[in-house]
């Protein structure tokens, strides 16, 4: 109650930034990022980071963008969302999920800026989100480790139980699965998206427990220079992180941001931008799949590209019945493709995998 | 449950690659605390060796020389809290935080071009027909020196404190500081030779980190291990065999929390995680409850020390 | 030979001088290091100093440094009441923590009740889980004799645990799609600590002057404030007067934990809106350097948090407008609380030059 009464006032309050913000911007739109890392992360807000560049490079000097790296999440986020915007942005690209309610608490304030959350779920008239099919670049992980698994025995470093990660799990193992039936899959938490020395101690706990392929879900390259040192095989994760090419790094799922970025930047500038929810995948190049390296026969390389291009032409849904919850219980019939609001909120184990979801 | 994936040989060396870093960290600062001295900046002086280390190695190839330059870079780094300390007399709890912010800006500068790069391969023990004997060999005899340097300062600093008079004077300098000065030891002197070691194995142990366990260079890559030496300082009741096993467990319940996990056995990992702290202040109570100065903090620990009166 | 001699009375003039020294010299070193990042040291110390107090966008920052300083000065000047007396709390972090859970605990199983009475429960819950986790120090102490500096501390690392597991666990937002953190508080009316968001005034603000006053008054008129002042000073003469040493310490470590505990829940039910599983950003320890660099003086404390504010607030508009890398921030703040703690000496030493030490 207090706030909404508040908001009025806010508004006019910010008047002065208002008026100054777009006026600038006519000839020039002023385009922000705000990461959760630093920019030499070597994973997620690396990439972010290097697809904003991208972006800049497109349009030369028709725009101008302002980052701020290393942002934490919660109170002091909206701050710096709110220097922004007061700085004149039109265009603010929040890059972490825990931004999701200080973008959203800013967005009130600033009706005339916009924004667009990645991987949240909120939404407003001036904030869009976006977020990338992962899962689809999962399928292909876990198509190429199930072949290439000698000890039948996959590991999954995985960061919170969130349904996005639930999903990079679900698609690797049914694909490990189908192309080996005796894989079982292990998977680690390890509460943190970032923390290089504990993924390399996943990694190491995985491999003690006799895994050979690991699928990493965290941001840092650790679990592949521990893979590269102690052997076993691995994937670039966010990043193409070639530099572990031809091995242990076999192939890798990129965040390809990039476009994305141009698009909405454009639309800003042809005065064309409206709130979206954009989900998109391999097919839309939002997924990249690096060069698959190393040991993997040519057939199976075959096979896997083909995989990934049915994927991008929609005629294969990694998802696709028949498919049974961890219970047994049946989830997807004979040839039903899983809907977007089921795989949004996935919170579930698909047939097969051992161990439980924590909480 | 099904145990049989679990291979002790294994799981030990584990272990021992995971506490090293902790344990150099926490060896260097038993001995300042044993000197009288709290310093809380072991965080800051332990990712300051990391990218000193990191940086030192990947430019001359030659992981020797990286970490010899993670001790040199956290030991001037040290200094400073010294210089605060020792000489501008100022409040060592404030000094050692402000250290550790600094140390963390610091090491973040230093570490901008480094991102992505790969350090050159630590040197690793293998004795032929020895490093092989089967559970023996490989549990403990197919590390990297680094595991075996951190047994080595712990057994040196243990009977440095226990047997030599240099030990003698350092511990009387921590339990009582005027005394010390009355007998005519240069108390300053010695306590800021302390933080200078201290200071010279915390960047050990985050070159440690940034050259063999992780191995790479990232912003905040130490996460907290400088604080989790200074539980283990405590743990041990400042004594270096102790601080071996509180290491040994610390990392042992890490080793074990992941292992558990990724063989299926559903563990409360927060439970887990704060059990060594919470084991850090029974053993704490413990030791103060029965002794009466026996085992417990150094008598002038944290407490300044000015000559002239 | 440079000599240190101790005043009989800390110097009154050099006290006031200090700070403003160690500003000064922070400026000159911090410029230095700017100009070799690349940067012209006076735009940079400018943005710092001076854009969050007179720059074009000051209407919003000045209300920023209000809700940046508040929760450091409240928990500073509660630590300050036992530095003064010799007994060490370095685990405000860890109070600060228990103080949120335990009031957000509060509101978030009221809510959606729409009462009076639901913030006074939140602040009573916030301020008891705050002094509760430093009464354990305390007790420890006067039973056992356990060091308070070194327990105080191990329960920093128990909180975040704790708090790890109620983001991930009990307090999770049922309708969160199973991400960490809680409802956002923000957008529970009845559960807000803000009175005027837009003046950055919320119970916080107003609880640190009141814990300024409260100090400021206890410790020149009341027999407690003697107490504590005398321990400080005097440990042995203090028994003698009738200090009661392990009240003393169940009292200040008690209150210091409830204030702690109280600027915790302002925190979580205000600027930052919600439990998230990192929501500590290291208040409990910034708020250590606070007191110290205040001279454990209740007005001094005050302006060492809005010092320290402003570099935060300065810095990120630094780092926005001009790029500065948010490591080189941390680095100039590190040095000017170097320089605070190390000219502190001419308050309380003299400096003889003397050509030759007399034996």
């Amino acid at each position: 109650m207090k706030r909404r009464t508040l908001l009025a006032g806010v508004t006019t309050a910010l008047g002065l930034g208002l008026a100054v913000g777009p006026a600038l911007a006519q000839d020039k739109p002023k385009i922000g990022f705000v990461y959760v890392g630093p920019v030499n992360d070597g994973g997620w807000s690396q990439h972010h980071h290097e697809a904003a560049m991208a972006m800049k490079a497109h349009f030369g000097d028709a725009v101008e963008v302002v980052e701020q790296a290393s942002v934490p999440e919660g109170a002091d986020a909206e701050r710096v969302l709110t220097q922004m915007a007061l700085g004149g942005a039109d265009l603010i690209f929040t890059t972490s999920f825990g931004y999701m309610e200080p973008t959203i608490d800013v967005a009130k304030k600033f009706p005339k800026v916009k924004f667009e959350h990645a991987t949240g779920y909120k939404t407003a008239p001036n904030v869009g989100v976006y977020s990338a099919r992962f899962y689809e670049g999962r399928a292909i992980e876990g198509f190429l480790a199930g072949h290439m698994t000698k000890s039948n025995k996959i590991g999954y470093i995985g960061s919170f139980p969130i349904p996005e990660v639930i999903r990079g799990i679900n698609s690797s193992f049914i694909h490990a699965q189908k192309v080996n039936p005796d894989v079982e899959i292990s998977v680690i938490w390890i509460s943190t998206w970032f923390d290089p020395a504990k993924e390399a101690d996943a990694t190491q706990a995985l491999l003690d427990q006799g895994v050979d392929v690991v699928l990493a879900h965290t941001d840092s390259t650790a679990p592949l220079a521990v893979l590269k040192e102690k052997g076993g095989l691995g994937f670039g994760q966010a990043a193409d992180m070639y530099e572990y090419a031809p091995e242990p790094r076999i192939s890798s799922i990129i965040d390809e941001w990039a476009p994305y970025y141009i698009k909405r930047v454009q639309a800003v500038i042809d005065g064309t931008w409206e709130s979206d929810n954009t989900w998109d995948g391999i097919g839309a190049g939002m997924v990249g799949i690096g060069e698959i390296t190393g040991p993997v026969p040519d057939d199976v390389k075959a096979e896997a590209m083909k995989m990934k291009d049915d994927i991008a032409s929609g005629a294969y849904h990694p998802f696709t019945g028949p498919l049974n919850k961890q219970d047994g219980s049946p989830w997807l019939a004979e040839g039903e493709v899983a809907d977007d609001g089921t795989l949004a909120g996935m919170n579930f184990y698909v047939q097969g995998i051992t161990g439980s979801i924590p909480n | 449950m099904d145990f049989s994936s679990f291979n002790a040989a294994l799981l030990i060396a584990s272990l021992m690659v995971a506490a090293t870093p902790v344990l150099l960290a926490a060896i260097g600062e038993l001995v300042v605390e044993r000197a009288g001295v709290l310093n809380l900046g072991v965080e800051g002086m332990m990712i300051t060796g990391a990218i000193c280390g990191f940086a030192v190695a990947v430019n001359t190839g030659s992981p020797m020389l990286g970490f010899v330059g993670a001790a040199a870079g956290s030991l001037v780094l040290s200094l400073l809290f010294a210089l605060l300390t020792q000489l501008a007399l100022a409040n060592q709890v404030a000094s050692g935080l402000s250290l550790t912010l600094f140390g963390l800006g610091l090491s973040s500068l230093i570490g901008q071009s480094y991102g992505g790069q790969k350090p050159p391969r630590a040197y690793r023990l293998d004795i032929p027909g020895i490093s092989d004997i089967p559970f023996f060999g490989r549990a403990f005899l197919q590390h990297d020196m680094m595991v075996y340097v951190s047994l080595a300062l712990v057994a040196g600093v243990w009977a440095l404190l226990k047997y030599t008079r240099a030990g003698l004077i350092l511990r009387a300098v921590g339990e009582n500081h005027d005394a010390a000065h009355a007998l005519g030891y240069k108390v300053i002197t010695i306590r800021i030779l302390a933080i200078a070691f201290g200071g010279a194995c915390a960047g050990l142990g985050g070159a440690y980190l940034s050259l063999v366990r992780v191995p790479q260079w990232t912003d905040g890559m130490t996460a907290g291990a400088g604080w989790i030496a200074l539980a283990i300082v405590v743990f041990a009741s400042w004594k270096p065999w102790r601080a071996l096993i509180g290491a040994y467990l610390f990392g042992g319940i890490t080793v074990l929390q992941l292992n558990f996990q990724a063989a299926g056995v559903a563990v409360p990992v927060q439970l887990l995680s704060m059990s060594p702290y919470v084991i850090t202040i029974l053993v704490l109570v413990v030791i103060s409850a029965r002794s009466s100065g026996a085992g417990a903090a150094p008598a002038s620990l944290g407490r300044l020390f000015h000559a002239g009166r | 030979m440079i000599k240190l001699e101790k005043r009989r009375q800390p110097s009154q003039a050099w006290s006031y001088a200090t700070p403003v020294l160690a500003v000064l010299a922070t400026m000159f070193f911090g410029g230095l290091l700017f100009a070799f990042l690349g940067e012209s040291p006076f735009a940079a110390i400018k943005t710092i100093f001076w854009d969050p107090l007179f720059s074009e966008f000051s209407f919003y920052y000045r209300p920023q440094l209000m809700v940046k300083a508040a929760p450091l000065v409240l928990i500073a000047v509660g630590l300050s009441l036992g530095f003064k007396a010799g007994i060490w709390n370095i685990g405000a972090e860890g109070q600060y923590i228990l103080g949120a859970i335990c009031g957000a605990a509060v509101g978030l199983a009221l809510y959606p009740l729409d009462a009076w009475y639901v913030f006074p429960l939140m602040v009573i819950a916030g301020a008891l889980g705050g002094m509760l986790w430093a009464l354990i120090p305390a007790l420890l102490k006067v039973r056992f004799g356990t060091n308070e500096i070194l327990v105080s501390l191990m329960l920093v690392y128990v909180a975040e645990q704790l708090l790890a597991s109620m983001a991930l666990g009990p307090l999770r937002n049922p309708e969160g799609y199973g991400f960490p953190g809680s409802r956002n508080l923000d957008e529970y009316p009845s559960a807000t600590s803000w009175i005027l968001e837009d003046a950055g005034i919320h119970w916080g603000t107003v609880a640190a002057l009141l814990a300024v006053v409260f100090a400021f008054v206890l410790l020149t008129r009341h027999m407690t404030g003697f107490h504590i002042r005398l321990t400080g000073d005097a440990p042995r003469a203090a028994r003698f007067a009738g200090v009661n040493p392990g009240r003393l310490t169940v009292f200040s470590l008690g209150l210091s934990g409830l204030f702690a505990g109280l600027a915790g829940l302002f925190e979580v039910a205000g600027p930052a809106g919600q439990i998230t599983i990192d929501f500590n950003s290291g208040y409990g320890f910034t708020a250590i350097i606070v007191a110290f660099l205040g001279r454990l003086n209740p007005i001094g404390i005050l302006l060492a948090g809005f010092l320290l504010a402003l570099t935060y607030i300065g810095g990120e508009i630094a780092q926005n407008q001009l790029g500065l890398p948010a490591a080189a921030i941390q680095v100039f703040q590190g040095m000017l609380l170097f320089f605070l703690l190390a000219f502190d000496l001419l308050t309380n030493y003299r400096i003889r030059l003397t050509l030759r030490e007399t034996a």
